[in-house]
């Protein structure tokens, strides 16, 4: 329950590498970004692109034993965190960083009354009598905008509709006040006016509380709406990082360009949709060199070596050999 | 009226829930009195949250379920209580797509097995061998190849998948596909190329399509004309354009308000809604929306407005008392922004856009332009580049 002001930033991932059990192939490589207090970071990417696995890393939530961390260089508060040590992370976990998940549903236990969960949440980490968990519950849930929160508190899961499951599930993870947030497609399940309401909640609590915000979602709508920061990822890899406003009116790899392209528009003529051909490679036919080359229409022999960062400034950078595409292809007549 | 394929005249679909051997269960009106006509060529959404009853209208279109009143025509025979063989007959002429290509394939057919089905039923006159060769025929209509039809459905990903499921609906020759949902499963990369399939197969084999769904804007990219549900009822209907930029019904402007638009710095213009869809077990007198609506007054709480021209022609509908009003007041979200991406990234996009479509072939540049004055560019010049993959 306390902020510490440091300078650098809140969690500063450095490198992450992993390896499902002994296959070969890195399931993320060197995944890197950082978010600052008060900064929004949205990780966008399509399934199995490793944007849930890079995050429940940090969280030390990945099934010991299934995976091999090749590479943990993570800092939270100029600290560095121990990944391996299941004890720290567990101190960790839900009071300096707290996680939301996609379907409420199957995050709340459905035997137990809402209140009681929350106050659970309070009271695994902070010396408290049973009547304070409770008046924190109850304080949450008004804060996440709740009807009656001492009525509310004792009903179950399935008494709450989605939007309500996740505004209870938002209080829990707020509930300790926590540095960092970590949303993993927090409103993919719920209806877009429903949404939208979800998604204001997260930015006001945010602006109150100062927290940093990582948010995983695979709809750009989203993204635009709440990121200061953005990183793609694709394939295990983060493809390009840098500013909102950069990502979507500068943006730099084909994959970006792609996944842009392939949204149907609200305005303007419907015209033909620019795809991106094929699908995800699976971590079998993982291609050499660029992963984004099998899918990429640009594709040329140089991509079956890995690309180097190239950094635009600003912190935008790009993992593509051709970038800036206009200035490094051209159309044969 | 004249070519409508599908018609749909006050339909009404009760559920009765709870209940015991002391209570008696209670009436769940999931579709009240909808009624749709559907042209023959045209592609019509229905668009609504979950528990609008969207999905329960789209199962009593396919026939998978029966109206508790009202009647269905498809070209103009009556179907609402047809069974056995007039009900085979009919879904030689009209087939559905699933939500789910996951749940939606029998995991222990192959390929074949499942396209080759609805042939079987449909064309028993077909002998083994023509079969093999028509399922061949379409699964390269939907992007697959010939080969696939000795694999199963865990061999495929879910966009492939999706494809078998069209190709299945596609095999008896229908004139109408309803899909529920169909594409809403899937990454948006995949969606956009199940989108096009969809849309090229409508203009090579005439199909006429339904479409339910609850992305607007993938609702706005595939449809000619769109029905907005809310609770059960339709609230509002028109072309696809009149509803997007000049809605009427407060709840079809908060839908569209609420849509974030994948563009930085685009300001919302928002009608808030408060508070959620009221349950169908008891839903609000007069005014379906009047529990959301920040328009409602003491009018909307004794009548149910009807759908009625909504005054901008042309089918154009809304159910609201105070339509007219309501539109002049409220400014909806079409602020057509500018385009804000910078020059290189809109020829970044032009080149992709050219790529993708096989206007151009594209190879490293090998005449300096100034900027690679600037950052000089290392590979550009092996002569291993100036192959081109197509």
């Amino acid at each position: 329950m306390t902020t510490l002001s440091t300078s650098g930033p809140l969690l500063d991932v450095r490198a992450i590498s992993l390896r499902f059990g002994k296959s070969d192939t890195n399931l993320l490589q060197g995944v890197r970004y950082s978010v600052d207090a008060g900064e929004t970071l949205c990780i966008v990417g399509e399934s199995g692109c490793g944007k849930s696995v890079s995050s429940l890393a940090i969280m030390g939530l990945l099934p010991a034993g299934a995976v091999t961390i090749d590479e943990a260089d993570v800092q939270f508060r100029g600290v560095p965190l121990d990944l391996h040590d299941t004890k720290a992370m567990r101190r960790f976990r839900g009071s300096d960083i707290a996680m939301i998940f996609q379907e409420p549903m199957s995050s709340l236990n459905p035997a137990f009354r809402i209140g009681n969960q929350i106050a659970e949440a309070v009271t695994a980490h902070n010396d408290v009598t049973e009547a304070e968990a409770d008046a924190r519950a109850i304080e949450m849930l008004r804060r996440v905008g709740i009807p009656a929160p001492e009525q509310r508190m004792r009903e179950y899961p399935h008494q709450l509709s989605g939007g309500m499951r996740q505004r209870v599930m938002i209080a829990m993870a707020l509930a300790n006040d926590p540095a960092l947030l970590i949303a993993d497609e927090p409103t993919t399940a719920l209806d877009v006016t429903i949404q939208a309401q979800i998604l204001d909640l997260i930015r006001n609590l945010q602006r109150d509380s100062g927290m940093g915000t990582i948010m995983i979602t695979h709809d750009l709508g989203v993204v635009a709406e709440i990121a200061d920061k953005v990183a793609v990822m694709y394939a295990g890899i983060i493809v390009e990082a840098g500013p909102a406003e950069r990502i979507f009116n500068d943006p730099q790899h084909p994959y970006t360009i792609g996944l842009m392209s392939s949204m149907p528009k609200m305005t303007g003529p419907s015209e033909r949709l620019s795809t991106v051909p094929g699908t995800v490679p699976t971590i079998e036919t993982m291609p050499k060199g660029c992963r984004f080359s099998t899918r990429c229409p640009f594709a040329q022999p140089i991509c079956a070596t890995p690309p180097s960062e190239q950094d635009f400034g600003q912190g935008h950078r790009v993992l593509c050999h051709f970038a800036p595409l206009n200035e490094k292809l051209e159309r044969v007549q | 009226m004249t070519d409508s394929i599908l018609d749909a005249r006050d339909l009404t679909r009760d559920f009765m829930v709870g209940g015991s051997l002391f209570k008696a269960p209670k009436r769940l009106r999931a579709v009240d009195g909808v009624s749709l006509s559907v042209q023959a060529g045209e592609t019509l959404a229905v668009v609504g949250e979950s528990g609008c009853g969207k999905s329960t209208l789209a199962r009593m279109l396919m026939r998978l379920d029966r109206p508790t009143s009202g009647e269905m025509l498809f070209e103009r025979q009556q179907i609402d209580q047809i069974e056995g063989h007039a009900l085979t007959a009919l879904r030689r002429d009209m087939q559905f797509i699933f939500q789910d290509p996951f749940s939606s394939l029998n995991p222990r057919m192959s390929v074949g097995g499942l396209v080759g089905e609805p042939i079987e039923t449909h064309m028993p006159e077909l002998s083994a061998k023509e079969r093999r060769a028509k399922v061949g025929t379409l699964l390269a209509q939907v992007g697959l190849r010939p080969e696939h039809a000795d694999r199963y459905p865990h061999e495929f990903s879910g966009g492939q998948r999706q494809r078998i499921g069209i190709a299945r609906a596609l095999a008896s020759g229908p004139k109408l596909i309803i899909g529920d949902e169909p594409v809403s499963a899937l990454d948006v990369s995949v969606q956009a190329q199940v989108i096009n399939l969809l849309a090229d197969l409508r203009d090579e084999l005439g199909l006429t399509l339904i479409i339910i769904a609850h992305d607007l804007a993938v609702i706005r990219h595939m449809s000619d004309r769109v029905a907005v549900m809310y609770l059960g009822r339709i609230v509002e209907e028109g072309e696809t354009r009149q509803i997007f930029e000049n809605p009427r019904h407060p709840y079809t402007m908060a839908l569209l308000s609420a849509i974030p638009i994948p563009e930085y710095g685009r300001s919302r213009n928002t009608i808030a809604l408060t508070g959620e869809m009221p349950s169908p077990m008891a839903p609000p007198k007069g005014c379906n929306f009047n529990t959301r609506c920040p328009f409602a007054r003491e009018a909307c709480h004794i009548d149910a407005p009807d759908l009625r021209d909504a005054g901008s022609g042309r089918g154009h509908r809304a159910a609201c008392h105070f339509t007219e009003e309501i539109a002049q007041q409220a400014s909806v979200t079409t602020n057509v922004a500018s385009n804000p991406r910078s020059d290189g990234a809109r020829d970044r996009f032009a080149l992709y856009a050219d790529a993708i479509a096989g206007r151009t072939r594209i190879r490293p540049q090998t005449t300096p332009t100034k900027h690679q004055e600037e950052r000089p560019v290392e590979r550009a010049a092996t002569p291993s580049h100036k192959e081109t993959l197509t």
